[in-house]
């Protein structure tokens, strides 16, 4: 704030040093009027259903006597619930698996990009990030019936050959499946977040390096990488987040592969098959919620892990 | 960010000894155009853009010609055209439907959540009202709260207050954008200078005249940014509608095409005909989107760096 105009003409006198104090903190409170619309929209469609699962995870159907509170009975049954437990094992080890890989091949495509040393380093740029605009269905529906046995082009090329088709709508390889479905959506977005964080490092540095004799490879590891950490972070915490729900994927693979997918394939899957086939609302909620929790803690297990490493 | 930089920068001490190995380095670059690392990238592009070549080829082709021709490749005759024409004619143009709700979705969430989003972070980022700090840090928490999470509760509540299986069921969960908020608040420190707003004050003007009139043109990259990636998210969003709608002319084209897949793999007969039109109908759903980001880039780059390099 500017206060340079009331010392200039008068020596401050208290009253005129809080009046300026005053009229300050009411510019400053001008700012409620910008940030309650957002606010409000939060309250209602964040806030509100947040506690409105906690509520409803507290009570249970039964069918004499309808709904009745239940304790946190929903929570020591979704603890003791191999189904639901199998379920956040699978996106966990899907998480441990794919987002490092996105996250290298990304990298890698960022620094590329930026290094200077590419040709046509655009229209990598914009390839790369093009299956981001395509909706999750699509690409599901896409590598479904790139994967299947049918018309698949890795069947045909097969069967050309004369092997077997490589299986990858099994039991064995699904998991797999779905990761190169995520990958191939997700790569670009990561890829343009890190481009855009490297843009920013000042030019002088990559110029000092170059002067201290530098190659490229050394610039890209000493002075790119670390200054990408918060680009990394941003990038890894979204990739928690979209692990752990992973439900598009699954879902619309479960028609082709319904002995595959089951209806507790992820967390997710089965917090919808709860509500919405066996109508149970109310341990869906709890469901629901110990899904936020679990992304929750992942998260900050992410950040906290990540933040030691750096002070030490 | 700045305790990463090394110490290194002693060599550029006078700019005659500054200059000369910046323009030697600078032609060294441009030698050293490494065709490796261009081989590497084509083949990462290859398996980005190849998938979307297969189903551009696949939209060309009769259902039976995707079976007995390959893949990667067209088939004798180009039936494009009439896979479009079936795509919109099949079960009465409800594709044209879901295209249209699609967008209708996705342009007033996107518009209304690019709004709140700019409006909150421009609050947050320039004015000091008591609980600003506390406020931002509730917001940016609830980044890490899985949307999918809140899907099934909000569906509960809006079932209650008769929203269910109406338009507002997709946009008004869509209004609201954490990512977005923090994005513009970032964004809004760096692009408007206090002296700006202090400069419209002194000019009278009141704070939402000087917001409409001084900040939101300094804005622009910020909100193109917002707008176009919350636009992704609804055009994209599958779990949501899914829950929220089963009137068929209320889908949007994602869950549209779901189903058609779904009555295509399910049968053979009358419902073979189908699979061309759901490949076909992915295809003609990918391209508004591709458009916009393309026609937008130079917008949504520079927005973006705001937000990564602060990430």
């Amino acid at each position: 704030m500017n206060t340079s105009t009331t010392i200039h003409t008068a020596p401050p006198t208290v009253a005129a040093h809080r009046r300026a104090k005053g009229k300050r903190q009411r510019h400053a409170n001008r700012g409620y009027l910008f940030v309650t619309p957002f606010l409000i929209v939060f309250l209602a469609m964040l806030v509100l259903p947040l506690i409105y699962a906690a509520y409803l995870s507290l009570f249970r159907e039964q069918l004499i006597g309808g709904t009745v509170f239940a304790g946190l009975d929903n929570y020591t049954r979704a603890f003791a619930d191999e189904r639901l437990r199998s379920g956040v094992a699978r996106v966990a080890l899907f998480f441990v698996i794919q987002v490092p890989i996105m996250l290298a091949v990304a990298l890698c495509a960022a620094l590329a990009i930026d290094s200077g040393l590419l040709r046509l380093s655009k229209v990598f740029r914009l390839g790369i990030f093009v299956p981001y605009a395509v909706p999750a269905v699509v690409a599901t529906l896409m590598w479904g019936y790139l994967y299947g046995p049918d018309f698949g082009p890795f069947a045909q090329v097969a069967e050309k050959l004369g092997t077997d088709p490589p299986r990858f709508l099994s039991a064995d390889w699904m998991l797999g499946s779905l990761a190169n479905i995520v990958t191939w959506e997700f790569t670009g977005y990561n890829m343009i977040i890190l481009y855009a964080a490297l843009r920013a490092v000042p030019h002088d540095l990559y110029e000092a390096a170059a002067v201290d004799g530098a190659g490229s490879w050394r610039t890209a590891w000493s002075i790119k990488i670390p200054a990408l950490r918060p680009a990394l972070l941003l990038c890894l915490i979204f990739s928690v987040i979209g692990s752990f729900q992973l439900f598009t994927e699954p879902k619309l693979l479960q028609p082709v592969a319904p002995n595959v997918i089951d209806s507790a394939y992820t967390p997710n899957l089965y917090a919808y098959s709860l509500a919405f086939t066996s109508q149970e609302v109310n341990y869906s909620a709890a469901v629901s919620f110990l899904l936020g929790v679990v992304i929750v803690v992942a998260s900050y297990t992410v950040l906290f892990a990540t933040g030691r490493r750096s002070r030490s | 960010m700045t305790s990463a930089t090394p110490t290194t920068r002693q060599p550029l001490a006078g700019d005659t000894t500054a200059l000369a190995p910046r323009t030697r380095h600078h032609r060294k670059l441009a030698d050293r155009r490494s065709n490796l690392l261009t081989l590497g990238i084509l083949a990462m592009l290859v398996y980005f853009l190849l998938p979307l070549f297969w189903l551009f080829v696949a939209s060309t082709k009769t259902t039976g010609e995707l079976f007995s021709s390959f893949g990667l490749w067209f088939a004798d005759d180009v039936s494009l055209l009439r896979n479009v024409r079936e795509t919109f004619s099949y079960d009465d143009g409800v594709f044209g439907r879901w295209l249209l709700n699609t967008l209708f979705y996705s342009v007033v969430s996107a518009g209304g959540a690019a709004f709140l989003a700019t409006l909150g972070g421009y609050g947050f980022a320039k004015y000091r009202f008591r609980g600003n700090g506390l406020l931002f840090g509730l917001v940016l928490g609830s980044i890490m709260v899985p949307t999918t999470a809140l899907a099934i509760p909000t569906y509960l509540l809006f079932s209650k207050v008769g929203l269910v299986n109406t338009p507002w069921a997709i946009i008004l969960p869509s209004l609201v954008s954490p990512f977005g908020l923090y994005l513009m608040r970032i964004y809004a420190q760096d692009a408007i200078h206090d002296d700006l707003i202090e400069a419209g004050r002194i000019d009278g003007a009141g704070e939402l005249r000087i917001f409409f009139k001084l900040a939101l043109r300094s804005l622009a990259p910020g909100i193109v940014t917002v707008l176009l990636f919350t636009l992704v998210a609804t055009w994209n969003n599958y779990f949501l509608p899914l829950i929220m709608l089963n009137n068929p002319n209320l889908y949007p084209v994602t869950v549209g095409l779901a189903t058609w897949s779904s009555q295509s793999a399910g049968g053979g007969g009358s419902t073979g005909e189908l699979l061309a039109l759901v490949v076909t109908g992915s295809m003609l759903s990918l391209l508004p989107l591709i458009a916009a980001f393309l026609l937008l880039q130079r917008y949504w780059q520079s927005g973006l760096s705001a937000g990564g390099v602060k990430g």
